[in-house]
């Protein structure tokens, strides 16, 4: 810190004015290229980021995916239908049932087969669960990116809650593989319903505690109000979808417009959206949403249906000829399969449309010209999952 | 059956497709009256309409979709090769595990010139229809107009689709390797890349399969559940 040689002491002073120096020094090298990841806190798996740095402000961004790339496109080639499900359980492993959801119902479609309405129910409030489940740890996980910490452990003991009722339902945490075509594995078990009651309730504290601590919190918005503005138009042009859009002001859930799936039409739900487009805009809808998933599950339960969960399907599962589209809201955004079958036991050809790929690839775009502490937090409020993008 | 189904636009309830509703027809209608002779053919995705349109008219579809039919939103945009995989032959010919496609090529909905294809979907987030754009690729040449120009969001749908299929998309700002490291060599979702998992090692779930009872049975297995194994 100080000079040693005896007799001789260096002005405090110029030493600043030295430090001084080399920092401009610094400062005026221009461009600096900075990696992010593959394994970084912020990128929530193995995300890279290769930033272009000019000072503190991102002169360019690039996202570097793939390093968790599975190939399941190919690999559906190779399975059966029911096989299918195991995959695709991992693609968004925190929401694995909403991901089933889909793919079965095109299978089905393709059969012209209809799941009894006991069955389609509790995929509706498996799916919400999951929602909840999914969500939930975002809101906890948005605040220690941004240097709360508390509301991450509240995240983490409140989900596992909804965790607890997936594995007692279906037996597994993250993956359920609880879908057949035509219904479900097993009816739920019993008691299950009151411990589900209970739970949502206990979700809905959960979410009013998050708005005291973050929502309205000065620091909380200063890290968030106008970073990362998202516009609508552009939004939907990248493919954005799900509260990313909806935070930008686009009134669009797929629950409510697109093509009727599981109880939605039966039910009574607010869709929310923001008109900012900032980082607090998402938190601020997704917080919405999950108050709105758990109102959805007590609804749901309240009017559960009896009768069977399985209607009659043939042993062995060929699906006829034929395409199919079918899209789903799921807990991340628009989630879609192009199904193409040529009346085999297994699909021909699966295009999966996740909806993390498409969030993510705005990215090169959003992160232009913001400064670096901001970086994370427009990553954490994309919420993507990995295995969403690189699928 | 599948010349027949062809030629009609919707296949009326065939094979699990239903035919388009008059919204999904109304947009059929729109890009056929914008794009004239561009329109090939068209047909159904379980009710989701499906248009095949020329190259030269690829563009201009993503454009008439995007500001005539408010289709605002990108899904996403992909490929497809038609043509079946070699299947294995023989005791010793690899994985035969994979479910066995039929053996000559078929085209799906709105059908397909040769075997290559780029398909897309777009929606309107405002309108609430969409419509899938399907396009020929010309085995020789593989080249396919661009939508970034359209769609931001293309950029990363083209990129996968260059290098999972091999298709040039002219007017791309950079074709670059996105999921696949830059070396790698081979188009993996062509039909004809084998899957290497299962050509080094054959499927577990095979390893152990002892035959049914009744069929080929070893020996003790008899008429046990003979009834039952044929069902």
């Amino acid at each position: 810190m100080t000079a040693t040689t005896p007799g001789f002491e260096l002005d405090p002073r110029a030493l600043r004015h030295l430090a001084d120096a080399q920092v401009n020094v610094e400062l005026d090298t221009g461009d600096m290229v900075l990696n992010i990841g593959p394994q970084h806190p912020a990128t929530h798996g193995t995300l890279r980021l290769v930033v272009r740095l000019d000072g503190e402000r991102v002169v360019a961004a690039d996202p570097v995916i793939g390093y968790m790339h599975r190939g399941y496109e190919k690999l559906t080639e190779f399975r059966t239908y029911p096989q299918v499900t195991t995959l695709i359980n991992r693609i968004d492993w925190l929401s694995s049932f909403a991901n089933e959801v889909p793919f079965i119902w095109a299978a089905e479609l393709l059969m012209d087969i209809e799941a009894p309405p006991r069955a389609t129910w509790i995929r509706t409030i498996l799916t919400e669960l999951s929602r909840i489940a999914t969500i939930y740890l975002f809101l906890g996980e948005m605040g220690l990116q941004v240097g709360a910490l508390t509301p991450a452990f509240w995240a983490f003991r409140d989900r596992e809650l909804v965790l607890n009722l997936i594995e007692a339902a279906t037996g597994g945490r993250f993956h359920p593989n609880f879908n057949r075509i035509g219904g479900l594995k097993d009816d739920l078990p019993w008691g299950w319903i009151a411990e589900c009651r209970r739970a949502m309730r206990r979700i809905l504290d959960g979410c009013d505690d998050f708005e005291d601590v973050l929502v309205g919190n000065e620091i909380f918005e200063a890290r968030t109000r106008g970073v990362g503005i998202i516009p609508a138009e552009l939004g939907a042009a990248y493919g954005v979808s799900g509260a990313n859009l909806r935070a930008s002001g686009v009134d669009w859930d797929l629950r409510r417009d697109g093509r009727p799936y599981l109880a939605y039409p039966e039910l009574d739900f607010k869709v929310w959206t923001h008109p900012d487009g900032d980082s607090f805009a998402r938190y601020w809808v997704r917080l919405q949403e999950t108050r709105e998933a758990a109102r959805m599950v007590l609804q749901l339960l309240d009017g559960l249906p009896g009768g069977p969960i399985m209607a009659k399907v043939p042993r062995i599962i060929k699906v006829p000829e034929g395409e199919c589209w079918v899209e789903t809201e799921n807990p991340l955004g628009q989630m879609g399969y192009y199904v193409v079958s040529k009346g085999a036991t297994g699909p021909f050809r699966v295009k999966i449309r996740s909806a993390s790929f498409s969030n993510v690839s705005i990215l090169p775009w959003l992160l232009r010209g913001v400064y670096v502490p901001d970086v994370v937090t427009i990553l954490a409020s994309l919420y993507f999952i990995l295995g969403d993008i690189d699928r | 059956m599948p010349e027949e189904a062809a030629e009609t636009v919707p296949a009326a309830g065939a094979g699990g497709a239903p035919a388009l509703d008059e919204r999904a027809a109304a947009v059929v209608e729109r890009l056929r009256d914008r794009l004239g002779d561009g329109v090939i053919e068209t047909g159904s995705a379980c009710g989701s309409p499906v248009v095949r349109v020329r190259r030269d008219a690829w563009r201009r579809a993503a454009e008439v979709a995007k500001e005539e039919l408010a289709c605002d939103f990108l899904s996403f945009i992909s490929g497809i090769d038609w043509q079946p995989a070699p299947r294995p032959e023989g005791e010793d010919g690899g994985d035969t595990s994979a479910p066995v496609q039929p053996a000559e090529m078929t085209f799906g909905a709105a059908g397909s010139a040769g075997r290559f294809q780029v398909f897309a979907h777009v929606e309107s987030t405002t309108r609430h229809h969409g419509v899938t754009l399907k396009v020929d690729v010309d085995d020789a040449e593989m080249r396919v107009p661009s939508w970034v120009p359209v769609y931001g969001g293309a950029d990363w749908h083209e990129r996968e689709c260059w290098e999972m299929f091999g298709i040039v998309f002219d007017g791309h700002p950079s074709l670059r390797h996105l999921y696949l490291p830059a070396e790698f060599e081979g188009h993996p979702l062509r039909k004809d890349f084998p899957l290497l998992a299962r050509e080094v090692k054959p499927w577990p779930g095979l390893v152990d399969v002892e035959p049914m009872p009744g069929e080929a049975a070893g020996p003790g297995e008899a008429a046990g559940g003979a009834e039952e194994a044929g069902s």
